[in-house]
C-alpha cells in the first residue's frame, strides 16, 4: 500500500507542477483549445487516482475544480485571472494535503467548504462570472460526446483494454484488481495515448514501484517512451561505470607498453565500447534545465500580482540539458535570482511608463552550451542595480572606504552583492529583501565548480550570467611531472604547452630570480611547481650521475628549476628541457614548470578527503591507469597563491568584461632599472620586447650610431641617459623594443625589478625622454617616454621626423580626470606595440583607453552593448581594414552616431577621401601625436554639443 | 593482506546483542596497545605504495588506492605525538576505517588478536592523560596484564581535520 501511495505522490506532485505551468500560460492564452482540455484532463486524472486510492478529501477537491475546468473546456466559461487564481488555489490545497500525506500516511484533517463553496458558485455560474466569449466554439454537449485529442472520457473499449492491462501487469496486490472489478465505472485514469504522466500510470497503480516491475512493464502494450527508474539505480549504474573507464584505462596503459600482443585487437573494441557506454551513461544523468524552470512562471505570476507589476517571463534553451545532480543545486539558486530581478529589477508599470520602457518587464532566462559549460544567463530589463545605494550600504557595512569605492569600476562595485548579509532593499519582503541571498547563491555555484557574474546599467536592466561545468565526474586531465610526483591538471584550463630549451630562443629568464618567460609578445610570469608544492629535490643519485660538477652544484640551495643556464646544463642534463604549462585563470595567463609531460586521460574525479580540502592547490584526486593515486592541481588555486587577480575579489568578470578590463590597464606591469643616475626609472614591460645582457665589446659604431648584431640584423643602441657609462669590456643590460622587424636597444645600467602599479603621474615631465614622475613602489621613479626615444633614434619608427618632446600643455597635470566623466576611447590597431604605445597615452591624457586588436573583437563588443565616445583605428590591418570596419559600424550598430578617427601611416589624399566617405570623420597620421590628441578633444566635444542639441529635441 | 570485517557476516553476530561484551581488534603503536571496536573497522592492510600529498598536515602520511577506492592514509605515531612526524616513514600495517563515508587508514606496527572483553572491565579516560590522548580515546579496558586503550574513530578522525 505504501508503494501506491508513494507512486502517487510522485505522480501527482508532477502534475500538479504541470498544472500550474498550464495554468499561467493559459492566463496568455485563454482560448488555446489544446491547452484547456490538457489541463482537465490532468485534473481529471488526479481525481480519478485520488478515488481509486480511497482518499476522499483530495478527492472532492479536485472534483469541484474539475468541474470548473470542464467548463473552461467547453469554452462556455470565461477564462479569467480572478478565476484562475482560483484554479491555482485549488491546487495549491491540493498540494498542501498532499503534503499531509507525505508526512503522515494519510490525509490531513481539515476543512475545504468554503474552497468548494467557491468553485461551486463559479461552475453553476451563480457569482455572475462571465460566459463563454467568443472563442470557444463548441456547445458543451457536443464537447462531451465528442472525444477531444486528448480523449478524456473514456469509451467501454477503452475501458475494456484498460481492464485487460490491469490484468496482466505485474501486480502481486489481489486488491489493486478487486478495487478496479468494484468500481467500474470509477473513472479510472485515462486512455494511454497519451502525455507521459499518464501513460506510466496504469501499470503503476497496479504494481509496487519495483525496479523488476519496472523493467516488465516497459513490454506492456502500453507505448513507453519513457521510463521511470529509481535514482539510486542510475547513481550505481554510473559508478559502475566509472569504475570500468578506469579498469579500461589500466588496461589500455599496458597495451601501450607491450604494443605488440594478441590483447590489442580486442581491447581496441573494448576501448570503443566503454567510451560509447560511459557517453550513454552520462546521458541519463542529463535532464533538461527545463525542469529547473518549471516553477517559475508560476513564481513570477504570483509575484506580479503581489506586487502590482506586469512581468513576462521568457524563456530560451529549456531543451539544454544537463547532469541531473547540477540540476538539483542550481534549481533554488535561480529562483532566487528570478524573484530578485522581478522583485527589485523589474519596475512598476508608471515608472517604467514615465522611462519610455514598455509597462511590461520582460525577465528572460537563456540557457546554452559553450565550450564544456552550460552558461544560464537571467537578464531584465528592469532598473538595473542601484550604484549608489550600494556604494552607501558598502560604506556602512565597512566593507570598503570611501577613496577604493571611487578607484573601482561600476562592475566591481556590483560585485559587492555577493557579500553576506548585504541587501539594499529598504523593505524586507516576503519574497526578498532578507539579504541572505546573493552569497548562498554563488556559493552554491562555486560548489559544483561553476561561476557566477553579473553585468548592469542603471535605467537599462542587469544580466546574470552563470557558468557551470557540464559534468562533475569524468575529466579531461594532462598528466605531468615534478620531482618525480605525478600530478594532473584539467585540460580545460591548459592554454598550450612550451618547451623550454636551455639556451637559443625558448628560454626561461630570470629578473631578480624570478622565472619569466617570453610567449609570443608577452613576458609569462612562471611558477614551479616543485617550488609551489614545497616538493623534495629529485634524487641525489640522479645529480651524481651526470657529471662531477654536481657536488658544487648540490651545496648551494637553488633549486633544480632554477633557469641560471651555468649550473643547470653542467650538473644535469636532463634538466636541459622543461615544459612550461600555460595555464588561464580568468583573464590571466601565467606557466607552470614542470619536469615532464606524459600525455591527456581522463580521470574520474574523486573529491579528496576532508582533512584536506583546504589545501587550495587541489581539486580532488584520482585513480590512474596504474593504479596509483594522483592530485589533481586546481589552477585557481595556484593563480591565488601566486598573488594573481583572483576569482572573489572583484576583479573576476565575463570574457568580455575581461578584455575590457585587461585592455583598460588600470594596473601597468611596469619594469624599472636605473640609468645615470641613482633614480629608479620604468617603462611599461608590455613594451619591451626582449631582455638582453650585451658584451660591450660586440658594440660597434658606424656614423655615430652605436650597434650590434642582434639576431642576424643590425640593432641601434643608445644609452638611455648620457650618463650611462660605457666601458671597453664587460656587459650592459638592454631593453629591446620591437616591432614587425625594427627594433631598437635601449642601453642601461642596471635591471631593479618587474612591478604592477597605478601610474599616477604627479610631475609632468621636463627633460627629454621622461614622461613624468610617479611614485612606483614607494620611490620617486620616472616614467620613460618610450616614444621619444624611438623618434630621436631616427629609425623609421614614425614616417616623419617630429622632435617635439611630449609633454604639450593639453594633457592633465595629474593625469585625474576633472571631475567629469571620463570619456571613452576605443582604440583598433592590430599592432600590439602602438597598441601599447597609444593606450598610456590617451589615459595619461585623461581617457578611458580600450583597445582592441582587430575589428572583429571590437564588433562583438559593440553587440554585447559596449559603448564609447570615440573610436580610433587603424587602417591596415589583417582580418578586416579600417575601412571594411568602418563601413560595417556605419551601417548597422549601436555605434553609427560614434565619431570614428582613422590612423594610419599611408596617408595620400586618396587615402583621406575613401576614409571620409565611409564614415571616418577625420584622418589621422599615425606618427602626429600630438594632431591625435587635439583632434581628439575636439571631436568629443563637438559631440557632446550635438548631443546636447539633440537631447532637447527627443522625447527623453 | 586485508581481513574484511562485514559485521553483518561475522561470526560473532550472535553477540551484538551480548550487552555483556564488546569486541575489539588490538593494534600496537610505539609498543602501545589500543583497541579499536570491531565493527569500526573495515580493513586491515599490509604494506601499501601510498602517495604523498604535498602541503598536507604533517601527520597525512599521503593516499593510497584501495580496490578503487583512495583511502588516506594517516600516521599514527605522529598524530599521537610518540614520534616527530617525518615524512619519509614507511607504511607498515594499516587498519582501514570509515568515516563520514570517506575512508581512512591508520598506519600502524603491528595487528593483535580481536579480543572480547567484559564491560565491567572498561573505565573511562584517566583524567591526567595528556590531552591529545583524552581526544581521541573513548575508555580504557582493564586487562590481566597491561591497559588498553580504546580508539574513538569518528573523533580522532575529525580531530585531524585541521
Amino acid at each position: 500500500m505504501d508503494d501506491l501511495i508513494n507512486e502517487f505522490l510522485t505522480e501527482t506532485n508532477e502534475s500538479l507542477d504541470e498544472l500550474d505551468l498550464d495554468l499561467v500560460n493559459l492566463e496568455q492564452n485563454p482560448n488555446d483549445k489544446d491547452l484547456l482540455s490538457k489541463i482537465f484532463r490532468l485534473m481529471h486524472t488526479i481525481k480519478g487516482t485520488c478515488g481509486f486510492l480511497g482518499l476522499p478529501r483530495l478527492e472532492k477537491v479536485a472534483h469541484h475544480a474539475e468541474n470548473v475546468l470542464g467548463r473552461f473546456r467547453d469554452g462556455d466559461l470565461e477564462v479569467t485571472p480572478d478565476y484562475v487564481t482560483l484554479i491555482l488555489e485549488s491546487i495549491d490545497r491540493i498540494k498542501l494535503i498532499v503534503g499531509g500525506l507525505e508526512e503522515t500516511g494519510s490525509e490531513p484533517e481539515g476543512d475545504d467548504s468554503a474552497l468548494i463553496e467557491k468553485l461551486d458558485a463559479v461552475y453553476e455560474g451563480r457569482d455572475g462570472g462571465g460566459a463563454a466569449s467568443s472563442g470557444a466554439e463548441v456547445s458543451p454537449k457536443e464537447a462531451v460526446e465528442t472525444p477531444l485529442e486528448g480523449g478524456n472520457c473514456l469509451t467501454q473499449e477503452e475501458l475494456d483494454a484498460l481492464e485487460a492491462a490491469f490484468q496482466n501487469a505485474e501486480g502481486p496486490e489481489e486488491f489493486a484488481l478487486k478495487t478496479v472489478g468494484e468500481e467500474p465505472g470509477a473513472d479510472a485514469p485515462s486512455a494511454p495515448e497519451e502525455a507521459t504522466v499518464i501513460k506510466e500510470e496504469p501499470p503503476k497503480a497496479a504494481a509496487p514501484a519495483n525496479d523488476a516491475s519496472v523493467a516488465k512493464t516497459a513490454e506492456k502494450p502500453v507505448s513507453a517512451q519513457s521510463l521511470r527508474v529509481s535514482v539510486d539505480v542510475l547513481e550505481n549504474l554510473m559508478t559502475m561505470v566509472s569504475e570500468m573507464v578506469l579498469t579500461r584505462n589500466q588496461l589500455i596503459q599496458i597495451l601501450r607498453q607491450n604494443s605488440d600482443s594478441e590483447f590489442s585487437v580486442p581491447l581496441q573494441r573494448l576501448n570503443h565500447v566503454v567510451s560509447e557506454l560511459q557517453e550513454g551513461v552520462m546521458q541519463t544523468r542529463m535532464q533538461p534545465i527545463g525542469n529547473a524552470w518549471s516553477k517559475l512562471p508560476r513564481i513570477i505570476r504570483d509575484l506580479a500580482i503581489e506586487v502590482n507589476k506586469k512581468i513576462e517571463l521568457e524563456m530560451k534553451g529549456q531543451d539544454t540539458e544537463l547532469d541531473r545532480q547540477v540540476l538539483e543545486l542550481i534549481k533554488d539558486p535561480l529562483t532566487h535570482m528570478v524573484r530578485n530581478s522581478g522583485d527589485h529589477g523589474i519596475e512598476d508599470p508608471e515608472t517604467r511608463k514615465a522611462a519610455g520602457k514598455p509597462e511590461t518587464g520582460k525577465i528572460l532566462l537563456n540557457a546554452f552550451h559553450e565550450g564544456g559549460h552550460i552558461i544560464i544567463q537571467i537578464s531584465d530589463d528592469g532598473k538595473g542595480l542601484p550604484l549608489d545605494k550600494i556604494k552607501a550600504k558598502v560604506l556602512e557595512n565597512g566593507l570598503a572606504t570611501a577613496e577604493e569605492l571611487e578607484e573601482m569600476s561600476s562592475n566591481q562595485i556590483n560585485q559587492f552583492i555577493f557579500n553576506a548579509g548585504f541587501s539594499t532593499a529598504e523593505k524586507v519582503t516576503a519574497v526578498s529583501g532578507r539579504g541572505v541571498g546573493m552569497d548562498v547563491v554563488r556559493t552554491n555555484i562555486e560548489k559544483i565548480g561553476g561561476s557566477i557574474d553579473l553585468q548592469s546599467m542603471e535605467g537599462k536592466g542587469s544580466t546574470f550570467t552563470i557558468k557551470i561545468p557540464l559534468t562533475l565526474a569524468i575529466v579531461s586531465a594532462l598528466i605531468v611531472e615534478s620531482a618525480q610526483e605525478r600530478f594532473a591538471i584539467p585540460q580545460l584550463a591548459v592554454r598550450e604547452l612550451v618547451m623550454a630549451s636551455e639556451d637559443g630562443e625558448n628560454r626561461i629568464e630570470t629578473i631578480k630570480g624570478t622565472p619569466v618567460f617570453r610567449l609570443r609578445d608577452r613576458l609569462l610570469p612562471l611558477i614551479s611547481l616543485s617550488d609551489l608544492l614545497k616538493l623534495s629535490p629529485p634524487d641525489k643519485k640522479v645529480v651524481a650521475d651526470a657529471s662531477q660538477e654536481s657536488n658544487s652544484a648540490e651545496s648551494d640551495d637553488t633549486p633544480p628549476e632554477d633557469s641560471s643556464p651555468k649550473i643547470d646544463s653542467v650538473s644535469n642534463p636532463k634538466k636541459r628541457h622543461q615544459y612550461i604549462v600555460v595555464t588561464q585563470v580568468g583573464n590571466n595567463d601565467f606557466g607552470i614548470i614542470v619536469d615532464r609531460v606524459f600525455d591527456t586521460e581522463e580521470i574520474v574525479v574523486k573529491p579528496v578527503a576532508k582533512i584536506l580540502r583546504n589545501i587550495e592547490m587541489f581539486s580532488g584526486n584520482t585513480i590512474l591507469g596504474d593504479g596509483s593515486v594522483i592530485m589533481i592541481l586546481d589552477p585557481n588555486g595556484i593563480a591565488k597563491h601566486i598573488g594573481q587577480v583572483d576569482a572573489t575579489d572583484g576583479a573576476r568578470t565575463l570574457d568580455q568584461d575581461a578584455a575590457i578590463d585587461s585592455a583598460r590597464g588600470e594596473k601597468t606591469s611596469l619594469l624599472l632599472f636605473t640609468a645615470g643616475n641613482k633614480t629608479p626609472k620604468a617603462v611599461p614591460l608590455s613594451l619591451v620586447a626582449r631582455l638582453e645582457n650585451i658584451d660591450v665589446s660586440n658594440i660597434e659604431r658606424s656614423a655615430g650610431q652605436m650597434m650590434v648584431q642582434y639576431r642576424g640584423k643590425l640593432m641601434p643602441l643608445m644609452p638611455l641617459d648620457p650618463r650611462v657609462q660605457i666601458g671597453e669590456t664587460g656587459e650592459k643590460p638592454v631593453l629591446v623594443f620591437a616591432d614587425k622587424g625594427r627594433s631598437l636597444g635601449i642601453i642601461v645600467d642596471e635591471i631593479i625589478d618587474i612591478t604592477e602599479e597605478h601610474i599616477n603621474l604627479q610631475l609632468e615631465g621636463g627633460q627629454g625622454g621622461m614622461m613624468g614622475s610617479a611614485i612606483i613602489s614607494g620611490k620617486a621613479t620616472d616614467i620613460v617616454d618610450v616614444g621619444h626615444f624611438l623618434q630621436a633614434n631616427g629609425s623609421d619608427w614614425f614616417k616623419d621626423h617630429d622632435d617635439t618632446p611630449y609633454g604639450s600643455s593639453k594633457d592633465t597635470t595629474n593625469g585625474k580626470n576633472n571631475g567629469h566623466a571620463k570619456k571613452r576611447v576605443l582604440l583598433v590597431d592590430d599592432s600590439p606595440f602602438f597598441r601599447n604605445m597609444l593606450t598610456p597615452l590617451l589615459s595619461v591624457a585623461g581617457y578611458d583607453v580600450i583597445s582592441l586588436e582587430s575589428p572583429h573583437d571590437a564588433l562583438k563588443m559593440c553587440d554585447k552593448g559596449a559603448e564609447f565616445d570615440v573610436i580610433i583605428s587603424d587602417i591596415e590591418m589583417p582580418d578586416m581594414d579600417g575601412f571594411e570596419f568602418a563601413q560595417k559600424v556605419k551601417s548597422e550598430t549601436n555605434w553609427k552616431e560614434t565619431p570614428m578617427l582613422a590612423l594610419s601611416s599611408h596617408a595620400t589624399p586618396q587615402d583621406i577621401d575613401r576614409g571620409m566617405s565611409v564614415g571616418f570623420s577625420k584622418y589621422i597620421a599615425k606618427f602626429d601625436r600630438d594632431t591625435l590628441l587635439n583632434t581628439l578633444s575636439q571631436t568629443i566635444a563637438e559631440q557632446q554639443q550635438n548631443y546636447d542639441l539633440t537631447k532637447q529635441g527627443d522625447v527623453a | 593482506m586485508s581481513a574484511n570485517a562485514d559485521a553483518l557476516d561475522y561470526e560473532g553476530s550472535e553477540n551484538q546483542h551480548d550487552t555483556q561484551s564488546k569486541e575489539f581488534l588490538t593494534i600496537v603503536i610505539a609498543g602501545q596497545r589500543f583497541g579499536i571496536p570491531i565493527l569500526q573497522v573495515q580493513d586491515v592492510l599490509g604494506e601499501q605504495t601510498v602517495t604523498k600529498i604535498p602541503l598536507a598536515p604533517p601527520e597525512v602520511a599521503g593516499s593510497l588506492n584501495l580496490r578503487g577506492r583512495i583511502v588516506t592514509a594517516i600516521d599514527m605515531r605522529c598524530r599521537l605525538g610518540i614520534e616527530p612526524c617525518s615524512k619519509t616513514t614507511s607504511s607498515t600495517m594499516g587498519v582501514v576505517v570509515e568515516h563520514e563515508n570517506e575512508l581512512y587508514s591508520l598506519i600502524i606496527d603491528e595487528v593483535g588478536d580481536v579480543l572480547r572483553l567484559r564491560n565491567e572491565s572498561f573505565e573511562s579516560t584517566p583524567s591526567t592523560l595528556d590531552s591529545l590522548w583524552r581526544e581521541i580515546s573513548s575508555g580504557v579496558y582493564r586487562l590481566d596484564d597491561e591497559l588498553l586503550v580504546i580508539l574513538d574513530v569518528p573523533n580522532f578522525v575529525s580531530s585531524v581535520h585541521s
